[in-house]
C-alpha cells in the first residue's frame, strides 16, 4: 500500500495510491484521502494503479468526495483501473463522482 | 337480517347524510367542485354497495341520481333550485328503501314505488340525452383535469424493487456487500442501482471498517421473493431490506417512502428508488424542467417543480407524488385515521357499562370491609383498585359519548324544507355542535328538540312582511346551542321571532280550562302553562306543528331524562327554551349523606359547598349565605324520618340552572361513585327522588332529585314572599 504525491503541472496536488482500495487498509487510505482534500485546492486521485476495490473502498471515496464540497476544495478521480471502474459503473455512481471514466493506455487492446 | 346487509344499511344512511349535506352546500351557492365530488361519490358509494348485497330498488333509483350528478360534475348542467329540491327527495326516497330494507322487506311497495318513480320523472329534464353513467365514468374522470386513479394501480415498474440498507457491523464480520449485490446477477438482471451514502457520518466520526451505504434497485428477474431474500441470506440479521415485487400496488411503495431513513433527497431520487419511475422518465421530466427554467449544472431543481411535471405527464400517480412530497406524514396520519374507528355494537357497550356498574358497587363494598378490618395494606389496595375502577368507570362511559352535532346537522334539512313551505327566509345557526353527551340520550333527544325547532320556525318566526314592519331583518334566525354547565348538558333553541304571547297563552289556558279566571300568575308561570297537556295556541293547525301533541309532550320526554326543559321569551324579541340534560343515564359521581339511618345521594357535579347549619333556632327556611338568601330543606322534615334533628347540621349547597339551595342533612359521608338503578313505576311520580342505588354494605340509598327540591324550595320562598297561594294549586299539576 502506496500513495505518493506529486504537483502537478496545472497546480493541482496529485495523489497515486498503489495497492487495494479494501477494509484492510481502510484507516490508512481513510488517512490520505481526508488529508490530501483537506489540504485544499484540487486533488487528483489516481487510482489506475489499484488493485481491488471494496465496499469500504468505495465509501471512502464517496466520503472524500463530500468532503471535498467544501469551498476551495476540489477532488478529480484522474485515473480508474478496471476495478475501481467496474464498482463505479456497477453501483451507478459514475455521475455522483463526475468523472470522466477514463481508461488507461494498457489496458486499450 | 343479517348482517351484510345491516352493516349496508347503516353505511347507506351515512353516505345519504354527507351526500345531503352536500346538496344543501350546493344550494347555498357552494361551487366547489369537491362539493359536487363528494356527492357523486356518496351516490356512487350507495349504488355500489346496493348492487353487492342486492338491493335492486335501491340500486335502480341511485342509478339515476349518479347519473344526474355525473352530468353536473362534469359541468354539463348547473345547479338549480328544482335540480337540489328532486335530488334532496331522492335522498328522502333512498332513506325510505333503505327502512324497508332494514325492517326485513326487499321491495319497495306500491305507494313508495310509485313515489320513485315521481321522483325520477322530476330528474329526467336533468339528464338530458346521455348515455348510463357507469359508462361514461372513466371519460368523466378525466374530463374535469384530475388524474383520477384507483390506489389499487399498480406502479408503472416492471421489476423487483429492492431496498437495503446494510447495517454497520457488516464489514466487520468479513462481508462485502458488493459481493451480494454480484451474486444478484446469477439471478436476473439489474435495471438501475442507486448508492446512498446518505447515512455517512461526520467525516471524523466515520469509521472506515463500519458500513454506511444503502442501496435502491430495480432487478429484472423471474426468481422468487424467496430466492432474493436467500442471497442476502447471509447478513439478514445486519440489514434493513425490503422487496416489493414487480407491478407492486402504489401502497406499498407508499409504504416503501414511509419506511427509508433518508431525509432530505429529492423528490424526483425518491420515485426513481421507489421504481415508480424509471430513470429515463425522470431525466425525460428533469430535462423539461431545464426548458422551463434554468438549473444548474447538478441539476438540483425545487423538488416541488419536479413533482408536478411528473403528474402531469401522468408519468407517476398523484398519490405517490403526495406522499412523497409530505414524506411520512400523509401516509401515516391516514393510517392513523383507519386504525382509530371500530364499529362495535351498541348492546356490547351496554353491556359494558352494565358491568362496570356491577364492579362499581362491588368495589365499594370491598372498600368499606377493607376500613373495617382497620387493616392498612387491605385499606391501600382497595383504594388503589378503586381509583382504577373509577378510571375504567369513566373511560367506559365516555365511549358512549357521542357529539351533538349529527343531530344537530338533521336540523339544516329540516330548515330549509320549512323555510319552503311555510314561505319564510330562516337561517339555522349551530353553535357547540362538538358538545358531547351519552349516545342513548342523543337518540332520546331528537323529537323533542325537533319539535322545538319546528315550533320555533312555525310559531316563533313571523311572515316576511310582519318582519320588515316590526323593523327586523327580513331573514329570520334560529338558533340550535350546546354547552355543558355543571354536569349537565344544556341545548338552547333560540328565536328571534315574535315571542310569546302572555295574554293570549292565559286566554286560551282559561278557555281550556286549565286555570280559572281570576288566577294571579307571575308571568313566568303563565308563559309556562304552554307545557300543560292539550295547549296549543295557534289559530291554524299548519302541517308541521299545532296537532295537539304539543309542548307536554316535549316537556314529559325530556323529564324522562331526568331533565328539564324551560323557557325564557320577551314579547316581539323572541325566545329561548333551555334544555338541561344529564350527561349520562347510568353512573354519577355522588356525594353521600346521612339523615338518620338513611342515606341519600346528591349528585356531586351540583355539590357547590357544604357548611355547618349555625342558627337552628328559627323555624324558617333559608340563612344568610355571605349576605345572601339561601332557601334550603330539611330532609328530615321532607321524607318524614323518624328521630330529633341531632345537634350539628349541616347545609350542602347545591346548583340548578343557576339557582342556588341548600339542603340540610345530619352527616356528610363524602364521595361516592354511584350506580343510578331506576325506581319502579310505583315510585315514578314521587318528586324529590331521582332514583336508587346500593351501597357497599348492601344497603339502598336514594338520589335525590336537586332540580326538583331546587325548585321546590325557590318556589316555597317565593310564596312566602308573595304570600300567593294561587300556587298550590299548580304544584299539585
Amino acid at each position: 500500500m502506496e500513495f505518493s504525491t506529486q504537483t502537478t503541472t496545472e497546480g493541482a496536488t496529485r495523489l497515486t495510491v498503489d495497492g487495494d482500495l479494501t477494509i484492510y487498509h481502510a484507516a490508512e487510505i481513510k488517512q490520505h484521502l481526508i488529508d490530501g482534500v483537506r489540504a485544499g485546492g484540487v486533488l487528483e486521485l489516481d487510482l489506475s494503479h489499484v488493485g481491488e476495490m471494496d465496499t469500504a473502498g468505495i465509501q471512502l471515496l464517496a466520503l472524500a468526495k463530500r468532503e471535498s464540497q467544501e469551498p476551495g476544495r476540489a477532488l478529480r478521480i484522474v485515473g480508474h483501473s478496471l476495478a475501481v471502474r467496474e464498482v463505479i459503473e456497477f453501483l451507478n455512481m459514475a455521475a455522483f463522482f463526475g468523472d470522466p471514466l477514463v481508461i488507461p493506455a494498457n489496458e486499450r487492446f | 337480517m343479517d348482517e351484510l346487509l345491516s352493516v349496508f344499511c347503516v353505511e347507506a344512511r351515512e353516505q345519504l347524510e354527507a351526500m345531503e349535506a352536500g346538496l344543501m352546500q350546493l344550494e347555498q351557492g357552494d361551487r366547489d367542485p369537491e362539493t359536487i365530488n363528494a356527492v357523486f361519490r356518496a351516490a356512487h358509494t350507495i349504488k355500489g354497495g346496493s348492487g353487492v348485497v342486492e338491493i335492486r330498488s335501491v340500486e335502480t333509483f341511485t342509478h339515476v341520481l349518479e347519473n344526474v350528478l355525473d352530468r353536473l360534475r362534469n359541468g354539463e348542467i348547473e345547479v338549480s333550485g328544482d335540480m337540489i329540491s328532486a335530488l334532496l327527495a331522492g335522498c328522502d326516497h333512498i332513506g325510505a328503501l333503505l327502512t324497508i330494507v332494514q325492517e326485513g322487506g326487499m321491495e319497495p311497495d306500491e305507494e313508495l314505488r310509485q313515489a320513485g318513480d315521481a321522483i325520477s320523472d322530476e330528474l329526467r329534464p336533468f339528464l338530458g340525452g346521455k348515455a348510463p353513467a357507469a359508462a361514461s365514468k372513466e371519460v368523466s374522470a378525466n374530463a374535469d383535469g384530475n388524474v383520477e386513479r384507483d390506489s389499487h394501480d399498480s406502479a408503472t415498474s416492471d421489476c423487483w424493487h429492492i431496498s437495503i440498507r446494510f447495517g454497520e457491523s457488516v464489514l466487520k464480520n468479513g462481508m462485502d456487500p458488493l459481493a451480494f449485490l454480484r451474486y444478484l446477477l446469477n439471478l436476473g438482471e439489474i435495471a438501475h442501482m442507486t448508492t446512498l451514502t446518505d447515512a455517512l457520518p461526520e467525516t471524523d466520526a466515520m469509521d472506515p471498517e463500519c458500513c454506511y451505504m444503502g442501496f435502491e434497485i430495480g432487478f429484472r428477474s423471474h426468481a422468487s421473493k424467496d430466492a432474493i431474500e436467500k442471497v442476502f441470506d447471509f447478513c439478514r440479521d445486519d440489514c434493513d431490506l425490503h422487496i416489493l415485487p414487480p407491478n407492486s400496488k402504489v401502497a406499498d411503495f407508499m409504504h416503501l417512502i414511509e419506511t427509508l431513513p433518508e431525509e432530505s433527497m429529492r423528490l424526483g431520487e425518491i420515485l426513481v428508488k421507489s421504481g415508480a419511475l424509471t430513470q429515463e422518465e425522470l431525466e425525460a421530466s428533469l430535462r423539461q424542467q431545464t426548458d422551463a427554467k434554468k438549473v444548474g449544472a447538478d441539476g438540483t431543481a425545487p423538488t416541488r417543480q419536479l413533482g408536478d411535471i411528473l403528474v402531469q405527464q401522468h408519468n407517476v400517480q398523484p398519490e405517490l407524488v403526495e406522499a412523497a412530497a409530505t414524506k411520512q406524514k400523509v401516509v401515516s396520519e391516514k393510517k392513523a385515521a383507519e386504525a382509530s374507528l371500530i364499529r362495535v355494537h351498541a348492546d356490547k357497550l351496554d353491556q359494558l357499562i352494565d358491568l362496570v356498574g356491577e364492579l362499581v358497587i362491588a368495589g365499594a363494598s370491598a372498600n368499606l370491609l377493607a376500613k373495617k378490618s382497620g387493616e392498612g395494606t387491605l385499606v391501600e389496595a382497595t383504594s388503589v383498585l378503586s381509583r382504577l375502577v373509577e378510571s375504567i368507570r369513566d373511560s367506559a362511559l365516555a365511549l358512549r359519548m357521542v357529539q351533538i352535532g349529527e343531530t344537530f346537522n338533521r336540523f339544516h334539512r329540516v330548515a330549509r324544507d320549512v323555510s319552503k313551505e311555510l314561505g319564510k327566509d330562516i337561517e339555522l345557526v349551530i353553535n357547540g355542535a362538538e358538545t358531547e353527551l351519552d349516545k342513548s340520550v342523543v337518540e332520546k333527544i331528537g323529537d323533542p328538540l325537533m319539535h322545538l325547532v319546528r315550533n320555533a320556525m312555525d310559531h316563533g318566526i313571523e311572515t316576511a312582511a310582519v318582519r320588515a314592519a316590526a323593523g327586523k331583518p327580513v331573514k329570520g334566525r334560529v338558533e340550535l346551542n350546546a354547552f355543558h354547565d355543571s354536569g349537565s348538558i344544556v341545548i338552547e333553541v333560540v328565536d328571534d321571532g315574535g315571542g310569546l304571547n302572555k295574554d293570549r297563552i292565559q286566554a286560551k289556558a282559561i278557555e281550556k280550562g286549565i286555570i280559572q279566571p281570576g288566577e294571579t300568575l307571575t308571568d313566568q308561570e303563565v308563559i309556562n302553562l304552554i307545557f300543560e297537556a292539550g295547549f296549543s295556541t295557534v289559530e291554524k293547525v299548519t302541517n308541521l306543528s299545532g296537532r295537539g301533541v304539543g309542548m307536554d309532550v316535549v316537556r314529559k320526554n325530556i323529564t324522562a331524562l331526568r331533565g328539564s326543559v324551560d323557557v325564557k321569551t320577551v314579547l316581539g324579541e323572541g325566545s329561548r327554551f333551555t334544555i338541561r340534560l344529564p350527561l349520562t343515564l347510568a353512573i354519577i359521581d355522588g356525594f353521600l349523606t346521612g339523615v338518620g339511618k338513611a342515606s341519600y345521594v346528591i349528585p356531586l357535579d351540583m355539590v357547590v359547598e357544604c357548611i355547618e347549619l349555625a342558627n337552628t333556632s328559627a323555624d324558617r327556611d333559608y340563612i344568610n349565605l355571605r349576605g345572601q338568601v339561601l332557601p334550603y330543606v330539611r330532609l328530615r322534615e321532607l321524607f318524614e324520618v323518624p328521630g330529633s334533628n341531632p345537634p350539628r347540621e349541616n347545609v350542602v349547597v347545591v346548583q340548578y340552572a343557576g339557582q342556588k339551595a341548600g339542603i340540610v342533612v345530619d352527616q356528610l359521608l363524602g364521595e361516592f361513585q354511584t350506580v343510578i338503578k331506576p325506581l319502579g313505576t310505583l315510585f315514578r311520580n314521587m318528586r324529590g327522588i331521582g332514583g336508587s342505588t346500593i351501597l357497599g354494605s348492601g344497603e339502598v340509598a336514594l338520589i335525590l332529585d336537586v332540580q326538583a327540591l331546587v325548585s321546590r324550595s325557590a318556589r316555597s320562598e317565593e310564596q312566602a314572599s308573595h304570600g300567593a297561594t294561587g300556587m298550590r294549586r299548580l304544584e299539585a299539576h
